[in-house]
């Protein structure tokens, strides 16, 4: 396969049997009997899950499974109807979506959010937290935010220099393509110095090429310390980086356990995975009537 | 047509008080909506307050004129605090909706006759410059200043001097405050207020602000306002808002001296064309009378608005890629 | 043989005085299934987009079938045989399945019958839900129904913007297998793709776009078998 060096997985993150609900040995999140409807129709109705620390779980599962509802819940951004959850052992019902993030939660968003309107390196100091000139007393008083306004600087321009965005930082943001608008938006969620990153879809719209060096911030963020809970549809993406994938449908989790457990469920290959995972579609579709043998893997 | 008279006045237009009035109420648009993204179309509402704050505080309430206008500055604190917490929570058109509804409701309160011991109603109030010392205050002795088409007695001089310090004042702290990282938090709410909320900060808290500052300059602009003429119901009417919303367009919404700029071209225009139309019908140019043709110069506002909107939104000053209306 | 779709050193874009496409080429013969790849930016969806009219071209040339279709606007193009499925927003959230459907026969509504059927056979799951309200379907179920509106005016060439996009595994297998199917019923296609290796398994002929320019173009086979193509567009993390 490729030649990069296969990311170390964490093991020992459960405690008893690799099913829907089950405990996990240190978790970071907790949530419980949280259910979220729009309208009659149960969007989330999740009975138990908890989310390992310092390890990275994928939450898969087809559309309308209620994966980005749910992340909206745990986030803030929506209220469930019933249900409570925790965040590092504190309750985190009716904690608005902002002070959520204050206490070390940052999230993306599906649908982009770099704020077009500023610059790519004013997007990025929007990300730092505490900052004294963001109180309005003190913005008045320069000689109180400059130094600390410069330090923000410096941090971001280094994310931007990883990210490769750094030639881009006067240019607003407007002007980014969509696949260099999503690293951006996840360069500025890692100027919040989070404890749980949460990504929705951080893939989508990238170029394959590109995916690589993506994934390898998101492994970086578990060397430094944090944890990760992405929502994707990139079965490669999940395979190589995720310690533990947790599957949605209607609402509910059907299936929990390490990526390879998992995707070869036959019950998750058929609602989700789709039985031509690993072969070519030219040959499904009988587009090529030889089988290439020198195809290497 | 007397060209002399209708070019003096003219050019008298590019400062006077009310220039001065309309350019911090602009000021304070620019805050809302140039900035916030806040759509506020009760500015006039806000004026009101700093205007009989003001002249209320003075001779109802013995104040001295600097308590006066103290008092009218509160008054505008309190209305923005009293709009914002209902409705900053809401999709901005429902701020829309409420700011106008709210700065009639102003107005209509200080036309009826209920109160009109305190307010005058109809007839308005004056005299509150004597009574609270602003005319005392006047630091220049009498006689006349300036030269052409600036000549100022000494009362407007005073004024003059001291909206333009207002003003200046003013101008720096939106300045100050926008390029500092309040300001830049203000911006992104402006554009997607999901997104801030993310990075963790409390946007009703600086929607409110904004709300707030705005309303503080609005209300500055009437009381400037009201120390040059009197305090009547019948000034802050909504079409009001709209000559300071066109004055706001024209010089670039989100711009720190768009709005000032803007006023000056707005009043020194509605002076030019306030002198020339009835001239022009007087010599049977317009097929109307003089005072018909006067009020025409409304119908150019509205048309001049409208096409600024459509053609050119950023204003003068402004950056077409901050502030467009078609997203 | 004159070609389907010829475009010749296109330029285009959307801010003035920026250029998004900087003398692209493409051309697609009848019957073929074209597909588009490349980093972000690189003009994909805009080459498309020139193609459909919506997008101003500065420069180059368009002809469907050896006309020239610069400047004609997409209801002309739709009605010389162009069909158009956008990424996003591409279906009409607030009506019925079958409402959309109706839409895209829109300037020919009495062939409206005969074309639901035809679009039926294809996606029968349409055909079983016609009065549901699309917005309430699912990402798949949408793509779907644009796919199949899209058909209603039996285009002979189809200009697809990233089918697969926010779509499950499963769910892009089935909308690449039904472009291959609309292929082979002898619609031409050209399809835009950020799923490179599946859009190449099932392609004809593809082009990488970089910057706005042809970079590589060949068959589907050849791309995706040539490491250059493999190490700068396609990723390794794939087979």
């Amino acid at each position: 396969m490729s030649n990069n060096d296969a990311p170390q997985k964490s093991t020992g993150l459960h405690i008893g049997e690799a099913k829907p609900g089950c405990k996990k040995t240190d978790p970071m999140l907790v949530i419980d009997h949280v259910k979220k409807s729009f309208g009659g129709l149960t969007a989330v109705d999740v009975d138990h899950l908890e989310i390992p620390k310092n390890a990275i779980t994928a939450l898969i599962g087809p559309n309308g499974a209620g994966k980005t509802t749910l992340f909206n819940l745990l986030t803030g951004f929506d209220t469930p109807d019933t249900g409570a959850w925790e965040f590092m052992g504190t309750s985190l019902s009716g904690v608005p979506s902002y002070k959520v993030a204050q206490l070390g939660q940052v999230r993306t968003f599906q649908l982009t959010k770099a704020l077009s309107l500023l610059t790519v390196l004013d997007n990025m100091k929007l990300g730092a937290k505490n900052q004294v000139g963001e109180s309005i007393f003190r913005a008045l008083f320069p000689g109180s935010w400059r130094k600390q306004d410069a330090e923000i600087e410096v941090k971001a321009l280094e994310l931007l220099k990883r990210f490769k965005l750094d030639t881009k930082k006067a240019d607003f943001a407007a002007s980014l393509s969509g696949g260099q608008r999503k690293l951006l938006e996840m360069a500025r969620a890692l100027m919040t110095d989070p404890v749980l990153v949460m990504l929705d879809e951080p893939m989508a719209g990238v170029n394959p090429a590109l995916t690589q060096s993506l994934l390898g911030h998101v492994l970086d963020l578990k060397k430094e310390g944090m944890t990760v809970l992405f929502v994707e549809h990139d079965m490669h993406m999940v395979r190589h980086i995720a310690d533990w994938v947790v599957v949605m449908a209607e609402g509910k989790v059907v299936a929990e356990g390490p990526p390879e457990t998992v995707m070869n469920e036959q019950a998750v290959i058929d609602a989700y995975l789709g039985a031509h995972q690993d072969t070519d579609l030219g040959v499904v579709t009988g587009r090529i009537s030889i089988i290439d043998e020198e195809k290497d893997k | 047509m007397d060209w002399g008279t209708i070019i003096n006045n003219t050019l008298a237009g590019l400062l006077t008080p009310t220039t001065i009035a309309f350019a911090l109420a602009a000021l304070g648009l620019a805050m809302h909506f140039g900035f916030a993204g806040l759509l506020n179309f009760g500015i006039a509402g806000f004026m009101a307050i700093g205007a009989y704050g003001y002249a209320i505080s003075v001779l109802t309430f013995g104040f001295p004129w600097w308590g006066g206008m103290i008092v009218g500055i509160i008054g505008s604190i309190l209305f923005a605090i009293l709009l914002g917490v209902p409705t900053l929570r809401l999709r901005g058109d429902y701020l829309a909706i409420v700011t106008i509804a709210a700065a009639e409701i102003v107005r209509l309160l200080f036309l009826t006759t209920a109160f009109t011991d305190v307010t005058g109603s109809a007839d308005g109030l004056f005299g509150y410059n004597n009574a609270g010392g602003f005319t005392d205050a006047n630091p220049f002795p009498p006689g006349s200043y300036g030269w052409g088409p600036w000549t100022y007695n000494s009362e407007t001089l005073w004024v003059l001097t001291f909206g333009l310090g207002v003003l200046a004042v003013c101008v720096w702290f939106l300045w100050a405050l926008m390029r500092s990282p309040w300001g830049r938090v203000i911006k992104g709410i402006r554009e997607d207020e999901e997104a801030i909320r993310a990075l963790g900060k409390n946007v009703f808290a600086y929607k409110l602000q904004a709300l707030i500052i705005g309303g503080i300059f609005g209300g500055m602009g009437g009381i400037v306002y009201a120390a040059f003429a009197n305090v009547s119901p019948g000034v802050y009417v909504t079409s009001i808002t709209f000559f300071i919303w066109t004055s706001l367009l024209l010089g670039g919404a989100a711009t720190i001296w768009g709005p000032v700029i803007g006023a000056v071209i707005f009043w020194t225009l509605q002076a030019f064309l306030s002198n020339v139309l009835p001239e022009l019908a007087l010599a049977g140019i317009l097929p109307m009378t003089g005072i018909q043709a006067a009020t025409l110069r409304y119908v150019l506002v509205g048309i001049g608005l409208m096409l600024l909107v459509i053609y050119r939104p950023q204003g003068i000053f402004g950056d077409k890629r901050e502030l467009t209306f078609v997203k | 043989m004159t070609r389907v779709v010829d475009v010749k050193n296109l330029t285009a874009g959307y801010l003035p005085g920026v250029n998004i496409l900087n003398e692209t080429n493409l051309y697609a013969d009848k019957g073929e299934l074209i597909g588009i790849i490349g980093p972000n930016g690189a003009g994909k969806s805009t080459l498309l987009k020139s193609v459909f009219g919506l997008v101003k071209v500065r420069g180059g040339s368009i002809t469907l079938n050896g006309e020239d279709i610069v400047g004609q606007k997409p209801n002309q193009l739709v009605a010389k045989g162009v069909g158009y499925i956008p990424q996003n927003n591409n279906v009409f959230q607030s009506l019925t399945i079958e409402e959309n459907l109706q839409m895209g026969v829109f300037q020919e509504p009495k062939n409206y019958a005969e074309r639901l059927e035809f679009v039926v056979s294809i996606f029968d799951e349409l055909g079983k839900r016609l009065k549901q309200r699309a917005g309430s379907l699912s990402g798949g179920e949408r793509q779907m129904v644009a796919m199949g509106r899209a058909l209603m005016m039996n285009p002979s060439v189809l200009l697809l913007d990233e089918p697969s996009a926010g779509l499950s595994p499963v769910r892009q297998d089935e909308a690449f297998l039904r472009v291959s199917e609309i292929n082979k019923a002898g619609v031409t296609c050209i399809m835009v793709e950020q799923n490179a290796r599946r859009c190449l398994q099932i392609a004809d002929r593809g082009y990488v776009l970089d910057q706005g320019k042809d970079a590589v173009t060949g068959t589907g086979r050849e791309l995706l078998n040539d490491p250059q193509v493999v190490g700068l567009y396609l990723g390794t993390l794939g087979t």
